[in-house]
């Protein structure tokens, strides 16, 4: 394995794949340098866990061709097998054994060898924090512990590329820190991260560049800061007494995005005083009053909002914004 | 190491796998193991006494013990390999399954080590229904020889049906399924020899029974323990193993390797 080419991380190049009708990948094209994490952002059903089962020889793509580490996953998954790892969306841990025996059992599969094996099951063990959990059945662990544990067998075998699709849904907040801590110490170590998530502060927080996929197809990329250029004034928040007040302001702003539950409309704006007014007087002469309103700064919610909103991402596709990279 | 060292060492990591979910789930172990005793026992003495009678004249209850214990044995098998379908079941919808699928490793294994584990489980709980069958007075004219044979024949069958079970429970979309769909080979055992001569059925069903594969098993473990001939009993009850085995061994890879490749997510 030494005799690689470095730098060769995850490319992909016009990934398509179909499941009867229905186009779940477009065209998807993206690119992970070697020791750093892409985010692959979107929304549910965007196709992000296709991608990811693509890329790591779960199911074949309908075209496209795709490089990991420098092995073709269509011609060589198997090289491809020996230096990736994967943690999916659901627990891939064995409920029957316990924490120490998960990992064991990875070890042995890897071809560890026995001493080998047990030092790195020790190590990850300590470094996870489950030594005291080790020989407890996994019926009993926590949420968090469980992700943590999936985590560690990803790692048994020290891979070069990791797949992470959505390692923090439906963790508690701390637990979730703690899981982006560990992937921070991966990147650090050089190991190459493809991460999904739906949440935009796990790709802010993580991530080195950006994809947003929405629909199959890749809608934006960069990095954090580059996307947040993007939307110069951040966005106006508008709250409402009433889901009709609500409903006849969304009608009026078909860019805004509601937010059925807490009555509030998120409308892009730039934040020059004029804008407001004018969003307000419109408001007013249509009627609809507004409880209260907040303003923020831009931030990847925005960009979120504003690439994935059919709207704004047409005017965005068919005119950049000048400062910075285009988007897609 | 070469490809074939790793396919056993894959196969017995798995196997090892296997057996210590079989120790960490004892209810269904218990259960498997449990339930043709409980038969055993329903037979003997609840129907064993009219049924012995029915064997000849002057025979009874212990005539009727000597008979039944071939068909118990294959209730026996018949419940482990329901067992091997919801284990199979329950693997291939947890995640781990996927966790194997991305790592570089002998693909069958994990089918392996199943159906190797089911092979330990099923001999296991035929050697604890032949002891108990002893203790309520079954005796065997059956030498050492015999004897092995007879273990051969089960095992054998039991093999068979075990790879039937790991495709049932493969093709299964959910546990629930997957418990219920190998409930037809206990059907199919009580259409046969397992319990009752075939003689006594009325011609249609006794036509099916007799062409079916559980009679010829059922009736080469009975000559072979009660020192009976077994004509051509054995070749039949090989021969259907080893289809019944090809078979379901094909048709297990066939699932295994396509299972979720069309899953949208």
């Amino acid at each position: 394995m030494a005799s690689l080419p470095a730098a060769t991380g995850i490319v992909a190049q016009d990934v398509c794949k179909s499941f009867g009708d229905h186009l779940v990948l477009d065209k998807v094209s993206l690119a992970v340098e070697e020791g750093t994490i892409l985010a692959l952002l979107g929304p549910n059903g965007a196709g992000k866990t296709t991608m990811v089962r693509i890329l790591s020889t779960l199911i074949p793509a309908d075209s496209g061709s795709m490089r990991i580490a420098g092995h073709d996953v269509v011609a060589d998954p198997d090289r491809v097998r020996a230096v990736i790892g994967v943690t999916g969306q659901f627990s891939a841990v064995d409920n029957l054994l316990t924490g120490a025996e998960n990992l064991q059992l990875m070890a042995d599969l890897r071809h560890l060898g026995r001493e080998a094996g047990r030092r790195r099951v020790a190590e990850l063990l300590e470094q996870f924090g489950l030594t005291d959990a080790a020989h407890r059945l996994l019926s009993t662990y926590s949420g968090g512990m469980r992700r943590r544990l999936d985590l560690a067998m990803t790692l048994v075998d020290q891979p070069r590329v990791i797949f992470l699709d959505e390692p923090t849904t439906g963790l508690d907040p701390r637990s979730r820190r703690t899981m982006w801590q560990i992937i921070r110490e991966l990147a650090t170590a050089g190991v190459t991260i493809l991460l999904t998530t739906q949440y935009l502060d796990e790709a802010d927080q993580l991530a080195d560049r950006i994809a947003v996929l929405d629909q199959g197809r890749i809608v934006a990329e960069g990095t954090p800061a580059e996307l947040k250029s993007h939307i110069p004034g951040g966005h106006v928040r508008l709250h409402f007494a009433d889901p009709y007040l609500l409903h006849s302001a969304s009608e009026l702003l078909p860019a805004a995005a509601p937010d059925q539950d807490q009555l509030v409309l998120q409308v892009p704006a730039d934040g020059t005083v004029d804008s407001l007014r004018g969003l307000l007087d419109e408001l007013h002469e249509a009627g609809v009053s507004v409880e209260r309103l907040t303003i923020h700064t831009p931030d990847l919610d925005d960009v979120f909002f504003a690439v994935t909103g059919s709207h704004v991402a047409v005017q965005l596709n068919e005119d950049p914004a000048p400062q910075g990279v285009p988007l897609s | 190491m070469t490809t074939l060292a790793n396919t056993l060492s894959d196969s017995r990591v798995m196997l090892r796998r296997n057996l210590k979910h079989q120790l960490r789930y004892p209810s269904m172990t218990v259960m498997l193991i449990g339930l043709p005793i409980v038969l055993l026992l329903l037979f003997v003495y609840v129907f064993g006494g009219q049924l012995g009678a029915g064997l000849g004249a002057h025979q009874g209850r212990s005539t009727y013990l000597n008979y039944v214990v071939p068909g118990l044995l294959l209730i026996t098998v018949a419940s482990a390999v329901q067992g091997t379908s919801i284990m199979v079941a329950m693997d291939m919808t947890g995640g781990i399954i996927d966790r194997f699928r991305t790592m570089a490793i002998a693909r069958a294994s994990v089918l392996t080590g199943h159906v190797l584990g089911s092979l330990i489980q099923t001999l296991v709980a035929v050697a604890v229904l032949i002891g108990v069958a002893f203790g309520l007075g079954f005796r065997s004219a059956a030498g050492p020889l015999q004897w092995l044979a007879a273990m051969g024949i089960v095992a054998l069958f039991a093999f068979a049906l075990i790879w039937l079970a790991v495709a049932l429970g493969l093709a299964a979309k959910s546990v629930e399924t997957a418990s219920n769909t190998p409930m037809i080979l206990f059907l199919l055992l009580f259409l046969s020899s397992g319990f009752v001569a075939t003689a006594t059925m009325p011609t249609g069903l006794r036509q099916f029974a007799e062409y079916q594969p559980f009679t010829p098993v059922a009736d080469t473990v009975r000559g072979l323990l009660n020192g009976v001939a077994i004509g051509d009993h054995a070749i039949a009850a090989i021969a259907w193993s080893i289809g019944i085995a090809v078979v379901a061994y094909l048709w297990a890879i066939r699932l295994y390797n396509r299972r979720r490749a069309a899953e949208p997510t």
